[in-house]
């Protein structure tokens, strides 16, 4: 037998049929669901009379538009647009009869860390959602990726997808990080390499010792950002610290069925001389901590480095980066250290776990927030909420003059009302820095929780490792 | 769905890179519980202003492309969230073909579920397209699907490559969930073989 990628072992297992023109069906082990992608699906399914298939593979949890702020299981203080579209969901999930999370449930929270939070997400796994950010699941060594609402439709009827197969691309993080460097200046220096749409047509496997010696965090944290590299999916294969984190989950198998699993888990693994399509390096020891200066998670700089000219690029980029430019209101030439921020965010599926909240405590713990900034924790899920306060951490930041928030995509996508008012510039930890993503005329610069803590205490973007 | 038929219309110039599908419909259109009329917001934060006055020199404010049917874009068109509100967006606009160097995937299989035909193209024939949009009302191009050919205002033919299957399903306007659902014992076949190999799932 031919050498396989991890890629294209879980291709395999997952085959329901072929076609000729090489047009495949996917069988889908896992369907997440929340309120904002999915409404028109299951009215789709009502439409033309049809159930869903496996509605025990099926898993719902309201996450983008709901409120982050005390009292919000009562629909009172919900806005009337999340109200419809939770409604929805609650009733939605109680027709078709699939797992659920409601806002006032603890498991609640940012679908993508609910998943693994649950253990509904295993190794070898396929994995999809109504939302880019699906790539999350990848840490696992678990295909995992984004569809749309149609798509969504199709899983709900059929437990399958329609797909084409990408292609093989590697991702290698040779070495080891630096004091102050994490998985999120990982992956925002792989997307600054390669660009957004350097990884359009593959799936990413990462590998390489800092991806090894990264926690299960912190791999969540490479995946979730594969789809801002325009990769289909982001992989790493499963280890000891993957099964040490799956086991014991709610729905992870027990007992006899446990270690059939993890027998099985062991063959997920790229055989050694398999094919890769295309194949990018780069040495841990190189990568400092990083921010984004530009309207694209492609516009990636070292903290130490100083706003770009659109000079410095080619083609249709010259304009992209003057536009960029105007719109975050940045001079080329300025230190990116002198950036101002009066808005710091800390939360989302990229850094919405209990290391992120960790880490950021670390550079928090008894300073102060910058006088007239605001700063927003909002913790990935119920669950990373109530650790945090049992290890004192929600403490640390609520000392420190931080908002301290319920689980929620919050200011990541600014559907509710945690947004940027015009203007303003927010340190956040999430995965997209687009013209309006945290708010209209909003500026958004990406960094790690880290970055973003220091940034809070500063009142500027800040090299984090002069506070280590 | 509906058949997608040969259109003969005004090409819309967008030459920016990176048009995400936070442009093309921004968040506060997600709302919605329905899939129609996300038209009128199409691109929103680009063509009104916060008075929801339009923006004069937007592309699709001006008088010669209010009514285009298709869109000449830059590279990575459709990339950020899986969002289907774009595609159905684009199409309730009026527009069901887009023309570009090259996609985003979700946005790209999200197209064709919608009857809208993307066309990834080398820049060179993108730049013809461009020029061509440029011109306005009168030159309209022609994006024939069955014979996979655009033709420009001025007669030049440019052919493209689209995938097989995806292309008989917009011609036809045909629903893939029923013909997936006639492989249903096929996926029983594979639900019964995997219970016995991974159990846990
Ligand atoms: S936290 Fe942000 S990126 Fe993640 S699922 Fe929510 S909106 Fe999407």
């Amino acid at each position: 037998m031919s050498p396989k990628t991890l890629y294209d072992k879980i291709w395999d297992d997952h085959l329901v049929h072929q076609a000729e023109d090489g047009t495949c069906l996917l069988f889908i082990d896992r369907h997440l669901v929340h309120e904002v992608t999915s409404p028109q699906a299951f009215e789709g399914l009502r439409m033309a009379n049809r159930k869903v298939r496996n509605p025990e593979k099926t898993i719902a949890v309201p996450d983008h538009n709901v409120p982050t702020t005390e009292g919000r299981e009562d629909p009172a203080n919900m806005t009337e647009d999340s109200r419809i579209q939770v409604a929805a969901l609650d009733k939605n999930a109680r027709d078709f009869g699939i797992h659920y999370y409601p806002v006032d449930d603890i498991r609640q929270g940012v679908v993508h860390i609910v998943g693994p939070e649950q253990g509904w997400t295993l190794p070898g796994m396929t994995v999809v959602c109504g939302d880019s950010h699906t790539a999350t699941h990848g840490a696992f060594g678990s295909l995992a990726h984004g569809i749309g609402t149609s798509e969504v439709e199709h899983v709900l009827a059929t437990q399958t997808l329609i797909q084409k197969k990408s292609k093989n691309m590697k991702v290698e993080i040779t070495g080891k990080l630096q004091p102050g460097v994490t998985a999120k200046d990982i992956t925002l220096a792989v997307i600054g390499k390669t660009g957004t749409a350097g990884g359009t047509g593959f799936v990413i496997e990462y590998c390489g010792e800092a991806i090894r010696e990264l926690s299960m965090e912190g791999r969540m944290t490479v995946c979730n950002m594969a789809i801002e590299g325009g990769a289909r999916a982001g992989l790493i294969a499963p280890d000891d610290k993957t099964f040490e984190y799956c086991m014991g989950r709610p729905h992870a198998p027990k007992g006899a069925a446990w270690e059939a699993a993890v027998t099985w888990w062991k063959t997920l693994f790229t055989d050694e001389g398999a094919h890769f399509d295309k194949v990018i390096a780069l040495r841990a020891e190189d990568i400092a901590p990083v921010v984004t200066w530009g309207t694209s998670p492609e516009d990636v700089l070292p903290i130490t480095s100083t706003v770009p000219e659109p000079s410095d690029f080619e083609g249709g980029k010259v304009e992209a980066a003057q536009r960029s430019l105007d719109y975050m209101g940045l001079t080329p030439g300025m230190p990116l250290t002198d950036i101002e921020i009066d808005t710091v965010f800390i939360g989302s599926c990229t850094n919405g776990r209990i290391e992120d909240l960790r880490a950021a405590a670390g550079i928090v713990k008894g300073k102060y927030v910058r006088d007239g900034m605001r700063a927003l924790v909002v913790p990935g899920s119920g669950l990373v909420r109530a650790q945090a306060e049992e290890e004192g951490l929600a403490d640390i930041f609520t000392d420190a003059g931080f908002e301290w928030r319920l689980a929620g995509c919050s200011m990541c996508l600014a559907m509710n009302p945690d947004q940027l008012a015009e203007g303003e510039r927010c340190a956040s930890t999430s995965n997209r820095n687009f013209e309006g993503r945290q708010g209209y005329k909003g500026r958004t610069h990406l960094v790690s929780p880290e970055m973003a803590a220091a940034a809070a205490i500063t009142g500027h973007l800040t090299d984090v490792r002069e506070m280590l | 769905m509906d058949k997608f038929e040969t259109i003969t219309g005004v090409a819309a110039p967008m030459a920016m890179v990176n048009i995400d599908t936070d442009m093309i419909i921004p968040k506060q259109f997600l709302k919605t519980i329905k899939r129609t009329g996300l038209g009128a917001n199409l691109f929103d934060e680009m063509r009104f202003d916060r008075q929801g006055n339009e923006v004069a020199d937007f592309v699709l404010n001006r008088p010669q492309y209010r009514s285009a049917e298709i869109l000449v874009a830059g590279e990575n068109f459709g990339c950020g969230s899986s969002r289907e509100h774009a595609p159905w967006a684009i199409k309730d606009f009026g527009i069901s073909c887009v023309i570009a160097p090259s996609f985003a995937d979700i946005f790209f299989n999200n197209c064709f579920k919608n009857g809208i035909l993307p066309i990834p193209l080398p820049q060179e024939q993108v730049d013809i397209l461009m020029k061509d949009a440029e011109k306005g009302q009168n030159a309209r191009m022609t994006v024939d699907l069955e014979k996979q050919e655009i033709t420009t205002s001025d007669g030049e033919v440019i052919s493209f490559e689209v995938d097989p299957f995806k292309k008989q399903c917009l011609l036809d306007g045909l629903d893939d969930i029923g013909l997936t659902m006639e492989r249903s014992a096929n996926i029983d076949t594979f639900e019964a073989k995997s219970k016995a190999t991974r159990p846990w799932v």
